[in-house]
C-alpha cells in the first residue's frame, strides 16, 4: 500500500480529483485519484464492489461525484449528462454493448449523432464514408451497409468500439473488454488497443485477469472498498503486490462465527455438470457447517446453484441428501428435498412486492397450511408470525405489503419466507449485498445461529472478509469449475484472490 | 392493498354518482325491479370478467372468450335441436367443459410452446368463429328450434330474479373463494407478481396460466349457452367484439394488465360500472356516441390510476438498484 508518486514528465489528460460519491447507506467512491496519461494504458484493479464500475459512470456523466473535481488538461470540468461527456471525447465501450440487431452497422456506430445533410435529414452516405474509415482504423474489415444481426460476436464487439471512437475520442474506457471474447479475438482486441495507443488516445483498460493486465498496460491505479490504494508503472510491480494491494486488510471483527457442532453429512454433490455454465463440481456439506462458494462475478457460482435447486437441468451429476439420491428436476423438488436459495436479487428474484408480507413467507410452504387446496388462514397467519417473529421482524401487521418494507426488511421476509419450509440446506446468494454495515452484522450473526441450530449453509459471496470470516471451508470457483477448495490454515486473501484470477502462486507473496 | 381499497370504494361511488344522475331525470330507473334487470344484463360480463381476471393477473390475456362463447353456444343450441329432451343439467355440463376444454387449448399453446398470450387468443378467436361457420355454414338456430325448457332456464324467476343473475352472483362468490383460500389463486397473484420469485418459491408458471385459461374458458363456455338460451338465438356472430368489453370491466375495475393485482370486487365493479353506462344513458336520451365516449372515458382513466401506482413501485425497485451498487 505504498502511494508511488507518478514521476513522469508528461502532464494526465485526464484525471480524477479526490472524486467521492455516495449512495444512500453506501460509500462507493471516497476521495480516489486516477490518472489517464495520452498514448497510455492505464488499468484500474480492483476487487469486486471496489469502486471500478462507479469510476466508469462518474467519467461518462451517468453519475454526478459528491466530491471532488475531474480535470480535463488540467481545466476542471463537469459532465452533466452522457452527451457532454461524450462531447468532451470521453467514450466507454460497456461490458455489455448496447447494439441495435435491426439496424445497419453504420447506423449502430452513428445512432444518436448521425451526420446530416443541408435539408437535415441524415447523410447516410457521409455516415457509411465515416463508419468505413473509423473500422479501417481499427483494421476491422466489416461492411457497414450490412445488419448487426448478422455478425458474430467479435464482429459486434468491433462496431461497439468503431462506435466509441466515433465521437472523436480522447479517452477510451474499457470495461471488462475481453469478458465475453476467445483467445484468438482477444489478441486482435490487444492489436486493437496498440492501435489506439499509436493514435495518441489516453485508455482506461478494467479488467480482472492479471495476464492481461501484464500484457496491454502501460500504468496501474488499485482501489479497494471505493478507496485509492496505489498507482505506478507496471514495469514496476510484481503480481503478488499487486495481489496485495487489492485485498490487503486485516479480517475485521464483524463477523461474530458461533461454533457450532459440525455433525454428520448431508449433502453430497458429484459431478455436477452444465453444457454452457460449468463442469463437473464435487463438494460435500455436512451439518451445522457454513461452506463459501467464492470467485469472480461470472465464475458460474450462481449458475450452478440455480441448477442444483432445479431452475436449469444440469446435463449430468447426482446430488444426495442424507445419503439418499435424489432428483431435482425443479424448484419444488428442491423444496421438498430441503434445499432453499435465497437468490441474490431481492426485488427481482426474491419477495412479490405487491403481496401481503403474511402470503410472502407462506408461497412455498402452502401445502402444510392448506387441505385440498384451500388454504387455512389461521394456520398460514401462524406459520408466517412465527417466522417473522423469529427474525424480528418489524412491520405494523402481517397484512402490508412487503414493497413497503426498507430493503433489509424485505431480505428478512425473503429469508423468514425459506426457513418457513424448514430446509435442510440454505443457499445465501451475496446475503448481504448492497445493506449496510450493520444489517450485515444482523445477517452474519444469523447465519452463525441457523448453523448452531444444525442447518447447513452454502454462502455464495464475492466479499472476501465475509467469505474469510464465515466459512468453515471455501471452494473457489473459475470460469465455471472449482479451482480449489480451502479450509484453516490454507484459507487467506492471496490464496482466495491468486486462485480466482488464475494465477500459478510464484513463491511466497511478498 | 389500500390504495386498491380506495379504488373500489371510488368506483361504487361513481355507479351511485351515476345511478344518481339518472334518477333526478328519470326516477323510475332506480325502482329494485330495474335495477335487478340491470343487474342481470350485465351478468354475462360479470361472469366472463372473473374469468378474464384470472388470466390477466398471470399477466396474460383471453381475447378467445367472445368466440369461446359463440361456439360453446353453438354446439348446446345444436345439441338441444338434435335431442330437445335432454335435461338442462347435461347442458350446463356440456358448456362448462367444453368451454374448459377450449380455454385447455389456449393455456396448452402458452404453456408449452411458450407463445404470447395476445397471439394465441387473437388465433384462436378467429379459429373459433371459423369453426362455428363450418358447423353450421352460416345457418341460424333460432327460437322456435329450441326446446321452452333449454330458452327458459336462465330466464325463471327465483326470488325476484332470473336464474342469470344468481349464476352471475355464484360464479362471484366461488371466484372469491379460489382468489382469496386456494393455493390455486395464491399462485395466480404470485406468478402475475413476480414471476421470476415464483419459480423459485416452486410455483410451475405455465401450469398456473394454463389453470388461468382452463377457468377463463370454463366460464366462457358457461356464459355461451346462457347468451344463447337468453336471446333465443346462435349464429356465428353473436357477442362479436365482447371480448374488449371484458377486458375492459377488468381494466376499470382495477385489475392491472402487467399482472399481479386486482380484486373480485373491484372486477365485478368495474363490469357493473359498464353495465349501469349501458343501460342508464339511452334512458335519459343520452347519444350512443356519449356511451361509447364515457366507457372509453373510464378505462382511460383507470389505466392513468394503475399506471400511478405501478410507477411508485419502479421507484422502490430503482432505489434497491441504485443501493446494490
Amino acid at each position: 500500500m505504498t502511494y508511488q508518486a507518478s514521476e513522469q514528465s508528461d502532464d494526465p489528460v485526464l484525471s480524477l480529483d479526490s472524486i467521492t460519491k455516495i449512495f444512500p447507506g453506501v460509500k462507493a467512491l471516497d476521495g480516489v485519484v486516477l490518472h489517464l496519461y495520452a498514448g497510455e494504458v492505464t488499468a484500474l484493479i480492483g476487487e469486486n464492489g471496489a469502486g471500478k464500475s462507479t469510476v466508469v459512470k462518474t467519467l461518462t456523466g451517468i453519475y454526478q461525484p459528491d466530491g471532488g473535481r475531474i480535470m480535463l488538461d488540467g481545466q476542471p470540468v463537469q459532465f452533466p449528462t452522457p452527451q457532454d461527456a461524450a462531447d468532451a471525447g470521453v467514450t466507454a465501450i460497456h461490458q455489455e454493448t448496447v447494439l441495435f440487431d435491426e439496424l445497419t452497422v453504420a447506423e449502430n456506430v452513428y445512432i444518436g449523432h448521425a451526420p446530416k445533410n443541408r435539408f437535415g435529414l441524415i447523410d447516410t452516405k457521409a455516415m457509411h464514408a465515416k463508419t468505413t474509415e473509423i473500422l479501417n482504423s481499427i483494421g476491422a474489415p466489416i461492411d457497414a451497409g450490412v445488419k448487426l444481426k448478422d455478425l458474430g460476436i467479435a464482429s459486434r464487439h468491433l462496431v461497439a468500439i468503431a462506435r466509441a471512437l466515433s465521437v472523436e475520442a480522447r479517452v477510451v474506457i474499457m470495461d471488462e473488454p475481453t469478458a465475453a471474447l476467445s483467445q484468438t479475438e482477444i489478441e486482435e482486441l490487444y492489436e486493437l488497443v496498440d492501435t489506439l495507443k499509436a493514435q495518441g488516445k489516453a485508455i482506461l483498460f478494467i479488467s480482472h485477469k492479471f495476464d492481461e493486465i501484464f500484457r496491454i498496460a502501460d500504468r496501474y491505479t488499485v482501489f479497494r472498498d471505493g478507496q485509492f490504494v496505489g498507482a505506478g508503472k507496471m514495469s514496476d510491480v510484481k503480481e503478488a503486490e499487486l495481489v496485495q494491494m487489492m485485498v490487503g486488510r486485516a479480517v475485521d471483527q464483524l463477523f461474530p462465527k458461533r461454533h457450532a457442532e459440525i455433525g454428520d453429512e448431508v449433502l453430497k454433490v458429484v459431478g455436477y455438470s452444465h453444457p454452457t455454465e460449468f463442469e463437473d463440481i464435487n463438494f460435500t456439506l455436512r451439518r451445522g457447517e457454513i461452506l463459501g462458494f467464492y470467485g469472480l462475478v461470472g465464475a458460474g457460482r450462481s449458475e450452478f446453484m440455480q441448477s442444483l435447486i432445479g431452475i436449469t437441468r444440469p446435463s449430468k451429476g447426482a446430488v444426495r441428501i442424507d445419503d439418499k439420491v435424489r432428483v431435482i428436476r425443479s424448484p419444488a423438488d428442491a423444496i421438498k428435498a430441503g434445499i432453499v436459495y435465497v437468490p441474490e436479487d431481492r426485488g427481482k428474484q426474491g419477495a412479490i412486492l405487491d403481496m401481503p408480507i403474511f402470503q410472502n413467507v407462506t408461497l412455498p410452504s402452502l401445502h402444510k397450511t392448506s387441505r385440498d387446496g384451500f388454504i387455512r388462514l389461521a394456520e398460514e397467519f401462524a406459520l408466517a408470525r412465527e417466522y417473522t417473529e423469529r427474525l424480528d421482524l418489524r412491520a405494523a401487521s402481517l397484512d402490508t405489503n412487503v414493497g413497503a418494507l426498507s430493503g433489509g426488511n424485505q431480505q428478512k421476509v425473503v429469508i423468514a419466507k425459506w426457513l418457513a419450509t424448514q430446509p435442510r440446506v440454505i443457499i445465501l446468494d451475496e446475503p448481504t449485498k448492497g445493506i449496510d454495515i450493520g444489517s450485515k452484522a444482523a445477517v452474519h450473526d444469523f447465519m452463525s445461529e441457523l448453523a448452531a441450530q444444525g442447518l447447513s449453509v452454502i454462502m455464495v459471496s464475492s466479499e472476501i472478509p465475509e467469505i474469510l470470516g464465515m466459512s468453515d471451508r471455501v471452494i473457489v470457483m473459475r470460469e465455471g469449475r472449482m479451482a480449489v477448495e480451502l479450509q484453516g490454515d490454507d484459507l487467506s486473501p492471496e490464496t482466495l484472490v491468486r486462485h480466482a484470477v488464475g494465477i500459478q502462486a510464484q513463491g511466497d507473496a511478498a | 392493498m389500500s390504495h386498491l381499497k380506495s379504488r373500489e370504494a371510488i368506483l361504487f361511488g361513481a355507479i351511485l354518482c351515476l345511478l344518481f344522475v339518472v334518477a333526478t331525470r328519470f326516477p323510475a330507473f332506480v325502482a329494485p325491479g330495474t335495477l335487478v334487470a340491470v343487474f342481470t344484463d350485465t351478468s354475462p360480463l360479470m361472469i366472463l370478467a372473473m374469468g378474464q381476471m384470472a388470466v390477466i393477473l398471470t399477466r396474460c390475456i383471453d381475447l378467445s372468450v367472445a368466440a369461446n362463447l359463440a361456439l360453446t353456444g353453438m354446439v348446446c343450441a345444436m345439441i338441444n335441436v338434435a335431442a330437445p329432451d335432454l335435461p338442462v343439467a347435461v347442458i350446463l355440463a356440456v358448456s362448462l367443459a367444453m368451454g374448459a376444454m377450449l380455454g385447455a387449448i389456449n393455456g396448452i399453446l402458452v404453456w408449452k410452446l411458450s407463445i404470447p398470450p395476445i397471439v394465441v387468443t387473437l388465433g384462436t378467436m378467429t379459429i373459433f368463429r371459423g369453426i362455428i361457420f363450418l358447423l353450421t355454414e352460416g345457418k341460424w338456430i333460432n327460437a322456435h328450434e329450441m326446446s321452452p325448457q333449454f330458452t327458459g332456464f336462465p330466464r325463471a324467476d327465483v326470488l325476484g330474479m332470473p336464474v342469470l343473475g344468481w349464476i352471475a352472483v355464484l360464479v362471484s362468490v366461488v371466484m372469491l373463494v379460489v382468489m382469496a383460500r386456494t393455493t390455486l389463486g395464491r399462485s395466480i397473484y404470485a406468478v402475475g407478481g413476480n414471476p421470476h420469485a415464483a419459480v423459485y418459491t416452486g410455483i410451475d408458471v405455465g401450469k398456473t396460466q394454463f389453470a388461468a385459461f382452463v377457468i377463463s374458458g370454463m366460464l366462457a363456455g358457461l356464459t355461451g349457452y346462457l347468451w344463447v338460451a337468453r336471446y333465443s338465438v346462435a349464429y356465428v356472430d353473436i357477442a362479436g367484439g365482447f371480448e374488449l368489453d371484458v377486458v375492459a370491466a377488468c381494466v376499470i375495475g382495477g385489475v392491472s394488465i402487467a399482472g399481479g393485482a386486482g380484486t373480485v370486487v373491484g372486477t365485478l365493479l368495474g363490469a357493473l360500472f359498464l353495465g349501469v353506462v349501458k343501460n342508464a344513458l339511452p334512458v335519459v336520451d343520452i347519444s350512443p356516441f356519449w356511451q361509447l365516449a364515457i366507457s372509453g372515458a373510464a378505462i382511460i382513466i383507470a389505466v392513468a390510476f394503475n399506471a400511478q401506482s405501478g410507477r411508485s413501485k419502479g421507484r422502490v425497485i430503482l432505489k434497491s438498484a441504485e443501493h446494490a451498487q
